[in-house]
């Protein structure tokens, strides 16, 4: 199969970017979009060039490392995949292939393909975690949790953190991202202590990342590689309210 | 080079109890004047780190990754291992430790072996308080599955998921610290050498993987939590980043490195599907459970598994071990699948592959039970392969996954350096010559949480509590031999990429030093691999500069400290004349075809002590003694 790519070229934050357009020649339907990449990369190297910077590391959809626009879909046309999982027979011999970092004022562009995703990690700083210390907790037998709340959990928690429900969102919000951890740590007894404070807190951070509103578009969840579903930014939002409630006398 | 593995004394099953009362301990108010290094953010990582930071000492955490939540332990699947004997079936510690002695073929330490499984225990319940949302019964209770080398159900899982939702669990204890200021954290930073100071690892040098700035870190202690080398390979299931250098350039500074040609292949990989493979990714060996293997019993039969009748195929591990069968360890069930693709009867389009077949399981269970248990698994498959495993058997065949070499370290996780502590797969502590499967995540997280806290606060209680200061000459001089290196990969300027020369030691390493090796091979390679290396540093090209992100860089000088460790895998292979667990030398053999190990003479660790480019390193044994098991042929029948 044969391609022509367009790939967004930005050598830093504070240099102003383009796109550069590649022929990928020679491509097997088998390979791995990632795999497409490395191969473009290593003629513009043999060419003088320097390659396309772009974030990957397990290849395998768990770590989320990687993530890029692919024709304006964040992890490209199949669904339910990280860019990493994405394999050229989802494309037509021939096709052009625009690709773009994810575009989010809270996501300032490092390189090329890569941003910096900082602020996922600074709304897990604002509470998303159970305080519990490194010791003797009771014997984990002890706490029953019904297999429902705990496979709806798993369900939160399954988030890659790769940023594509923001790069997919018109607002570019992290509601999605924000509601899975709120989600996954509030369905279980172990989070009903913090469960209040953390939305809250979480929720704060979120905003002050410069990440927009969640005015229920959706998109996230189509973009998400985990297939996380919407219904937990309703779950994030009725704890919202409860702490806005429990701390209105304060 | 001394190696004292600084054993307790005592009966096996009070050594780390009464270890840990004879320990000293820091004063509260004075922990804060010690400062800790931590190199990495898996498992073992982030736990150490979480912990170390509770307890109230200054830690400083490094990894290469944008997010310390990116780190490998991420993608292990299948599940953690503990001797909770919940399923009432007769687990025990001592059966944990047994199990895992045995499956390492006798050639790991007793004390850390019993320690592990004792620790075993405390990892669950810590998990569970941290809100890892592990399987359940409808009961409410922890579900467990069986896994790949034991009798038991020990194993705790979070759908294919276990290693992300540990690593979850682990990163958020560490943010909770970075978010309370006793932990300060530098992602994308690469930690490229160690300080010594008069001996003792006293800090560590660091690029800037953004900026490029190489800079200094002064600490009282370094602990390497940085993970495996499977990459030497080139293709291996780890993921692309991992790699050697800390441990590597730890070794340069006269670390031990322990074990190196102790290797894992891992049985259930998808075969690679052409030339431009960059990766292979594992299928969790959970699904041994319920999927058979078989190949067809004619050689070179083309037929689709669906057209080839029953009395056509050949399920070769139930026939070789009645007792274990698919469930056989994973060095065993890697070295049969290669012996049947290799007399021809491989299976898929390259002919590279064994089935893993569900009908049975399907037919017995139905699909939603397998669905339940390994849905996300059979996604995976179909993704990468555009097979559907429901309806078609699975391919798989063998691929370098992990490794049990690593730096040799005491009881207490320091290396033969003072003030250098390695962590998780790092370190060579555990595994012997064979990890059995659900061990790793076990490992990582008994050596973060549990061991390691108390070892260190050991140490730092007799370290002088004034600051470490970078004003000694040797930070200087390590950042200036880091920076020149970094200058070195791109002057060289020549014709051909990083990655070329990686694919070439791949398939050096993997013909000649992979999953069968021999002493000619390993000769031609300890001839090949210095040439190759030599012509690397004439040949490669890295574009762009050392002041940017560069990619090409990163990758540079990791293939370049790998290019040098091969060759220590080698001697290491070659040196020990018997064949164990995953090290499995064609001329030691049973007449079974089964690893022959020769106790007289190899019943040691073997640790290598660097001596200087294209020097040959030097070998130093550390005996082992097995009072509480009895050696034995493994045998799976």
């Amino acid at each position: 199969m044969n391609f022509t790519l367009h790939v967004w070229r930005q050598d830093g934050p504070e240099v102003p970017g383009g796109f550069e357009t590649y022929e990928a020649r020679d491509i097997s339907e088998h390979m791995s979009f990632l795999e497409m990449l490395d191969l473009v990369n290593e003629g513009l190297t043999h060419d003088g060039h320097e390659p396309v910077a772009f974030e990957h590391d397990c290849r395998e959809g768990i770590c989320g490392s990687c993530g890029m626009m692919i024709n304006g879909v964040p992890h490209g046309p199949k669904g339910m995949v990280a860019t990493c999982q994405l394999h050229m027979r989802s494309f037509r011999d021939g096709d052009e292939i625009w690709i773009e970092p994810w575009r989010a004022t809270a996501f300032p562009v490092l390189r090329d393909l890569a941003v910096d995703r900082g602020a996922l990690d600074r709304i897990i700083d604002a509470g998303g975690y159970i305080s519990v210390r490194t010791g003797s907790p009771q014997d984990a037998n002890a706490l029953l949790i019904r297999k429902e709340d705990a496979d709806l959990a798993m369900d939160a928690a399954q988030c890659i953190g790769c940023g594509a429900c923001v790069a997919a969102c018109p607002n570019a919000s992290a509601m999605l991202f924000t509601a899975a951890k709120v989600s996954h740590l509030g369905l279980l007894p172990q989070g009903q202590p913090e469960r209040y404070t953390r939305v809250l807190d979480m929720v704060t951070q979120h905003d002050r990342e410069g990440f927009g509103n969640c005015t229920n578009h959706g998109a996230c969840q189509e973009a998400c590689p985990k297939g996380i579903s919407v219904d937990f930014i309703a779950r994030l939002n009725r704890d919202l309210v409860v702490s806005t409630w429990k701390t209105a006398g304060d | 080079m001394q190696l004292d593995a600084k054993i307790p004394a005592g009966p096996l099953q009070d050594k780390w109890t009464k270890h840990r009362f004879d320990m000293k301990l820091v004063n509260p108010a004075n922990k804060r004047k010690y400062d800790v290094i931590i190199v990495g953010t898996g498992l073992a990582g982030a736990s150490a780190a979480a912990t170390m930071g509770e307890l109230g000492y200054n830690v400083k955490v490094f990894t290469f990754h944008d997010s310390a939540r990116r780190a490998h332990s991420i993608a292990a699947q299948g599940g953690i291992n503990a001797a909770k004997n919940y399923q009432g079936d007769g687990d025990s510690i001592f059966r944990l430790f047994y199990d895992t002695v045995k499956g390492g073929d006798f050639r790991s330490r007793e004390a850390n072996v019993y320690r592990l499984a004792e620790l075993s225990l405390n990892i669950i319940d810590q998990a569970v308080a941290q809100g890892v949302p592990f399987a359940r019964e409808y009961g409410g209770l922890l579900a467990n599955r069986s896994f790949g080398g034991a009798q038991v159900s020990r194993t705790f899982y979070a759908r294919g998921q276990t290693g992300q939702q540990l690593l979850l669990g682990a990163y958020q204890a560490l943010k909770r610290q970075v978010a309370a200021g006793t932990v300060e954290l530098h992602t994308r930073h690469e930690m490229l050498d160690v300080v010594l100071v008069d001996g003792e690892a006293r800090g560590i040098v660091t690029r800037d993987l953004v900026s490029g700035k190489v800079e200094s870190h002064a600490a009282h202690a370094v602990v390497l939590a940085t993970g495996g080398y499977s990459n030497v390979f080139f293709l291996s299931t780890n993921a692309k980043g991992c790699n050697v250098t800390a441990t590597w350039r730890a070794a340069r500074r006269g670390a031990g490195f322990a074990n190196p040609c102790y290797t894992q292949i891992h049985p259930t990989s998808i075969p690679a599907s052409g030339e431009y493979q960059s990766k292979l990714t594992l299928m969790s060996e959970s699904l041994r459970n319920d999927g058979r293997i078989w190949v067809p019993k004619k050689a070179g039969d083309g037929r689709v598994a669906a057209d080839i009748p029953e009395d056509e195929r050949d399920y070769y591990l139930e026939r070789f071990y009645p007792s274990f069968g698919n469930l056989s360890p994973r060095d065993i069930s890697s070295r049969r699948a290669k012996e049947m693709v290799d007399a021809g009867h491989g299976v898929g389009p390259l002919r590279n592959g064994v089935f893993l077949d569900f009908k049975h399981a399907i037919d017995r269970l139905g699909s939603p039970v397998i669905s339940e248990r390994y849905g996300n698994l059979f996604e995976m498959y179909e993704k990468i392969t555009g097979e559907d495993p429901y309806k078609t058997p699975m391919r798989i065949y063998p691929a370098p996954h992990y490794t049990m070499g690593g730096l040799w370290v005491d009881y207490n996780l320091m290396s033969n350096v003072p003030g250098m502590f390695v962590l998780g797969e790092a370190n060579f502590s555990d595994h012997g010559a064979n990890r059995l499967g659900a061990s790793a995540l076990m490992q990582g997280l008994a050596d973060g949480y549990f061991v390691a806290p108390a070892t260190i606060s050991n140490y730092l209680a007799g370290v002088e509590r004034k600051p470490v200061s970078r004003d000694h000459a040797a930070f200087a001089d390590v950042e200036r031999e880091v920076s020149e290196r970094t200058q070195r990969l791109l002057d060289v300027d020549g014709t051909r990429t990083v990655d070329e020369f990686h694919i070439e030691l791949g398939r050096i390493m993997w013909e000649k030093c992979g999953m069968e090796r021999n002493e000619a091979g390993l000769k031609e390679a300890l001839k090949e691999i210095p040439e190759l290396r030599a012509r690397f540093w004439k040949e490669v090209r890295v574009p762009g500069s050392g002041e940017t992100f560069n990619q090409s860089l990163e990758k540079a000088g990791r293939v370049a400290d790998f290019l040098e460790f091969a060759e220590v895998m080698c001697h290491d292979a070659l040196a020990r004349d018997e064949s164990c667990g995953a090290h499995y030398r064609s001329e030691h053999t049973t007449e079974e075809g089964e690893a022959k190990r020769d106790d007289e003479n190899f019943s040691h660790v073997a640790v290598w002590e660097y001596k200087g480019e294209g020097e040959a390193p030097v070998l130093h044994r550390e005996p082992l003694a097995f009072e509480n098991v009895k050696l034995s042929t493994r045998s799976y029948k």
